[in-house]
């Protein structure tokens, strides 16, 4: 189908698109558009105004800043994917990335728009959980930032307001870290039934620090507290890590859909995450 | 409307469309690129697959507008002198496709493929194809032309 008439605007600075998003009525950011097309398509949104961010130059690609990476919100996955600095500092997000979707949607699909669109199967929120991320949202009123744990507020629901654009992430380096993204999906180009990030410092054989994300766990990215826990010094042994990935469902509300119900759910996010772990401590 | 100018083909044209155009509808209506063609609504299968600067895209989930000042490359653009591109060449020979209509994209995307990775296993073609739906499922020859083309030199 074809989409419902709009007004079209390309900014060409972030302050352009702010003064757009609050000055014109029923405004949409449209970044790769890999998530909104169908939904225009589909007519299940029709705005008034598309403000069409892909030709802000400030908001593409990965720098070094000192102890973080700053990725900004336009990178296409396949630039995040390739990116060597990401490898280096940020395996984990390399390796979620790469599980997005298929390689055409990786070439238009952006890093800020899949944070923002903030879908429960999406798999780069549980990463920013994760990794702890931060979030630098530009408004009206200046710039301020989120941590990732307060930026996903529920089912497609963001801190961001509906003037405000992502315009950056900052990621937080794990230089040398252990990384695995374990997906489980059953076809083709699907999103995840459940998915599990997780990240590992190792101190000789034993695990010294640990960051583990759930995907599609409950309405938003969920961070598991409790394994991370229980993993800190503990051999990266399949028996510990088991153990400790036991507890991975504990205090989540995954929904029950046509993939699976919540008790499926909560058996797969134990075993994906002794998965992960292993296999981000070269164990697995 | 929107004045935009956009290469395609090899050709440059300028043209006024709405904004809400699809880049697809743009190709086939006002240019008449039919080879080009449109399968879902969800973004999902993968037919309308054209190069945009050199990669692969849906054309389907783009307007337009957004290939202002680029250059598309579609299915009508690789053949030349009457020749088919190896590519093309390798799908004919291969039995790769039964109604055809997966074809247009499934070739685009395995020029994608064959770009990045010049010498693909199976496994790595299956997916590097994954965003391309074949509803006949003809999938076994698809993946042995890709690799039939690679091995030939088929990047070009
Ligand atoms: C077939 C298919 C399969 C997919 N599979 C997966 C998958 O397995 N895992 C996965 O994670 N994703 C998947 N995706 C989604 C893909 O990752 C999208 O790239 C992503 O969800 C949206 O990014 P985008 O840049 O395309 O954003 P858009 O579609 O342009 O925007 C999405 C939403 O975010 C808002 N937005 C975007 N950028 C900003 C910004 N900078 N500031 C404020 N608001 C913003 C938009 O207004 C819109 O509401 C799939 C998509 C398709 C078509
Ligand atoms: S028409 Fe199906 S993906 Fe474009
Ligand atoms: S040959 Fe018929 S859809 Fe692929």
């Amino acid at each position: 189908m074809i989409p419902a008439a709009f007004e079209y605007f390309t900014p060409s600075t972030v302050d352009e698109a702010v003064a757009l998003l609050r000055d014109q009525p029923d405004a949409k950011v449209l970044a790769g558009g890999q998530s909104l097309m169908p939904v225009l398509r589909l007519r299940l949104a029709a705005p008034e105004t598309i403000v069409d961010i892909g030709r802000i130059g400030e908001l593409q690609g990965v720098r070094d800043d000192g102890d973080a990476l700053v990725i900004g919100a336009m990178t296409p996955h396949s630039t995040v994917q390739a990116d060597p600095l990401v490898g280096e500092h940020a395996r984990l997000v390399s390796l979620a990335t790469a599980t997005i979707a298929d390689p055409q949607v990786r070439h238009r699909g952006t890093f800020g728009g899949s944070l923002a669109h903030a879908d429960p199967a999406g798999d780069l929120p549980a990463v920013a959980v994760a990794l702890d991320a931060s979030f630098v949202i530009a408004g009206p009123d200046g710039r301020r930032t989120v941590a990732a744990a307060d930026f996903f507020e529920g089912v497609f629901s963001t801190a961001l307001a509906e003037d405000e654009l992502l315009v950056e992430v900052r990621v937080p380096k794990y230089t040398g870290w252990g990384a695995h993204y374990e997906k489980f999906n059953r076809v083709a180009q699907q999103w995840s039934i459940v998915a599990v990030a997780a990240a590992v410092r190792l101190d000789g054989d034993s695990i010294a620090e640990a960051r583990v994300g759930l995907t599609n766990m409950g309405s938003t990215p969920i961070r598991a507290s409790a394994v991370e826990a229980a993993l800190v010094g503990r051999p990266a042994t399949p028996e510990a890590v088991r153990e400790a990935a036991a507890l991975a469902a504990d205090g989540t509300s995954p929904v029950s859909d046509l993939n699976g119900d919540a008790d499926y759910r909560r058996h797969l996010a134990s075993v994906l995450t002794r998965r992960a772990v292993l296999s981000a401590a070269g164990t697995g | 409307m929107t004045r935009i100018t956009v290469k395609v083909d090899g050709s440059s044209f300028t043209d006024e469309v709405e904004p809400r155009t699809l880049l697809v509808h743009y190709l086939r209506e006002q240019l008449g690129k039919t080879g080009t063609v449109v399968g879902c609504d969800t973004s999902n299968c993968g037919s309308c697959t054209v190069h945009l600067d050199g990669r692969s895209v849906k054309s389907c989930s783009l307007f337009a507008v957004q290939a202002d000042g680029h250059e598309v490359t579609t299915i009508e653009g690789l053949a030349a002198n009457g020749q088919l591109h190896p590519m093309q060449q390798a799908f004919h020979e291969n039995h790769a496709l039964q109604c055809g209509y997966c074809t247009p994209g499934m070739i685009m995307q395995s020029l994608d493929l064959i770009a990045d990775n010049p010498d693909p296993s199976e496994d790595d073609v299956r997916l590097g194809l994954e965003g391309n739906l074949c509803r006949c499922t003809g999938y076994q020859n698809i993946v042995k032309a890709v690799r039939a083309a690679a091995a030939a030199g088929g990047a070009q």
